[in-house]
């Protein structure tokens, strides 16, 4: 048994809350410079140099990427092996999330209640938090503040086994069509095929946050990938939707086995800032 | 790509109709920032005939929620926000005089046939750059619905933001138009 104090975790969480919000991870850069080479658009150029130049101030400034910091979206891989001490695991990821949300001027941007009042919680908790118990002593945190004007233009669907991998392409592409301009392109497509309903879409969100471009290491949905992105990027919609052949920078693919009978495929769409951070405990 | 130009504000018809789509423009002067909430109230006002926060003749509205202001700088990172949440509140304030919009993607058809008819344009800002504009912000305050928080309505003081016109006063449309263009 390994001791971790709740404090501890409140402080890992705060950091990378911060971290995520101010610094674009450098595999992304490089992928939006690699972008900019490859955009034919004069348009979509001057767009993307923009971008570019964005998350240069936000970093040397420590200012937020985007206006959106997001819900708080925390993915946790808690060793078996550890024993929490001084206080309650939940409790101790918001407080990490509030104090970021304060401490780094952050918007806070959570509601109660999502029909009725909407008001404010003022601290942009309660976070969303994903748990999974592993091997080892050790707590992995993956934090995303997760924008939502990429969150709404996100879908879901069941296939069924016989639309195959042509319906999945279709799907998810249809998706980023109708999108269009809406989520911030280009974009970083998370998909999840598999599973049940709920659990493809946590996957499709953990798929975005892998590395930039990294392909799946099964050929054939590495292929997927491709296709995918290629017909993506063949709809002309461009960066910020103004036309131009790089509409997203990159399409990851997770999938779990399912049921006899359907395909679920879920889409989570992510803007072009892809914001997150990891840290071990 | 065609070269910049500047407008101050406040904005009127005679300008408003030599603007084109895909026109690059630096703005100056003031322009209110409101969001979804803020939209709401003031909708109610227009349908209840009540007076309104803001006077909304010749001005711009950028759908914006600024993060809080860190000490020392004049304004928090503020960029667009997605525009279609406020389509349904939009042909209204145009029938007031509001005469121009800034966000990011798409309007719905009432939204860009009330622009036609009350001479307004739509512009937008690189949605996921508000470090990169909230350094043309000089001065931002927050003039009325205090309680709302975030969703807040602004008053900025800007120089030289820098936005696309996407849709003009005769309705020509960039994201229409141009994607197009490159699709194949």
């Amino acid at each position: 048994m390994r001791e971790i104090k709740a404090n501890q975790i409140k402080d890992k969480v705060k950091a990378l809350f911060l971290k995520a919000n101010f610094y674009i991870n450098p595999d992304l850069m490089q992928q939006l410079g690699k972008a900019l080479e490859e955009e034919n658009s004069p348009m979509g150029k001057h767009v993307l140099q923009m971008i570019i130049e964005n998350n240069k101030i936000a970093s040397r400034e420590e200012v937020p990427i985007c206006q959106d910091t997001g819900l708080a979206v925390v993915f946790v891989d808690v060793g078996q092996e550890v024993h929490l001490v001084d206080g309650d695991f939940k409790e101790a990821i918001n407080q990490g999330v509030r104090e970021a949300y304060k401490e780094g001027y952050l918007r806070k941007s959570v509601v109660d209640d999502p029909v009725f009042e909407r008001k404010n919680t003022n601290t942009n908790t309660p976070a969303i938090i994903y748990t999974d118990i592993v091997p080892g002593d050790k707590i992995k945190f993956m934090v995303m503040p997760k924008g939502f004007g990429s969150e709404n233009m996100s879908t879901i669907a069941m296939l069924k086994p016989a639309d195959g991998e042509k319906g999945i392409v279709d799907f998810v592409v249809e998706t980023v069509k109708k999108a269009g301009p809406n989520p911030c392109p280009p974009t970083i497509i998370g998909v999840g095929i598999g599973g049940t309903i709920d659990k493809a879409m946590v996957i499709a969100k953990k798929a975005i946050i892998c590395k930039i471009g990294q392909s799946n290491k099964n050929s054939k949905y590495a292929t997927l990938e491709k296709e995918i992105l290629t017909k993506i990027n063949n709809l002309g919609i461009g960066p910020a939707g103004l036309g131009g052949n790089i509409t997203s920078l990159a399409v990851h693919i997770d999938y779990l086995p399912t049921h006899i009978a359907g395909i679920p495929v879920a889409v989570n769409v992510c803007c072009h800032a892809a914001r997150h951070a990891e840290g071990i405990l | 790509m065609k070269e910049e130009i500047k407008i101050t504000t406040p904005l009127y018809e005679e300008k408003v109709i030599q603007l084109k789509a895909g026109d690059l423009v630096k703005i100056s002067g003031h322009i209110y920032g409101a969001r979804d909430a803020a939209h709401r109230r003031i909708f109610e006002l227009i349908k209840k005939g009540q007076k309104l926060p803001i006077e909304l003749k010749g001005q711009i509205i950028f759908y914006a929620g600024p993060t809080p202001v860190k000490p020392g700088y004049p304004c928090g990172s503020v960029g667009p926000t997605t525009s279609y949440r406020m389509d349904p509140y939009t042909p209204a304030l145009l029938k007031q005089g509001l005469k121009g919009m800034i966000g990011k993607g798409l309007r719905s058809k009432e939204v860009i046939e009330s622009m036609k008819k009350n001479k307004a344009v739509y512009f937008a800002a690189v949605g996921g750059t508000a470090a990169l504009i909230a350094q043309r912000v000089k001065k931002s305050e927050v003039i009325a619905y205090e309680d709302l928080g975030v969703e807040a309505i602004y008053r900025f003081y800007v120089e030289d933001f820098p936005v696309i016109v996407v849709i003009d006063s005769a309705g020509q449309n960039l994201y229409e138009t141009e994607p197009p263009k490159y699709a194949k």
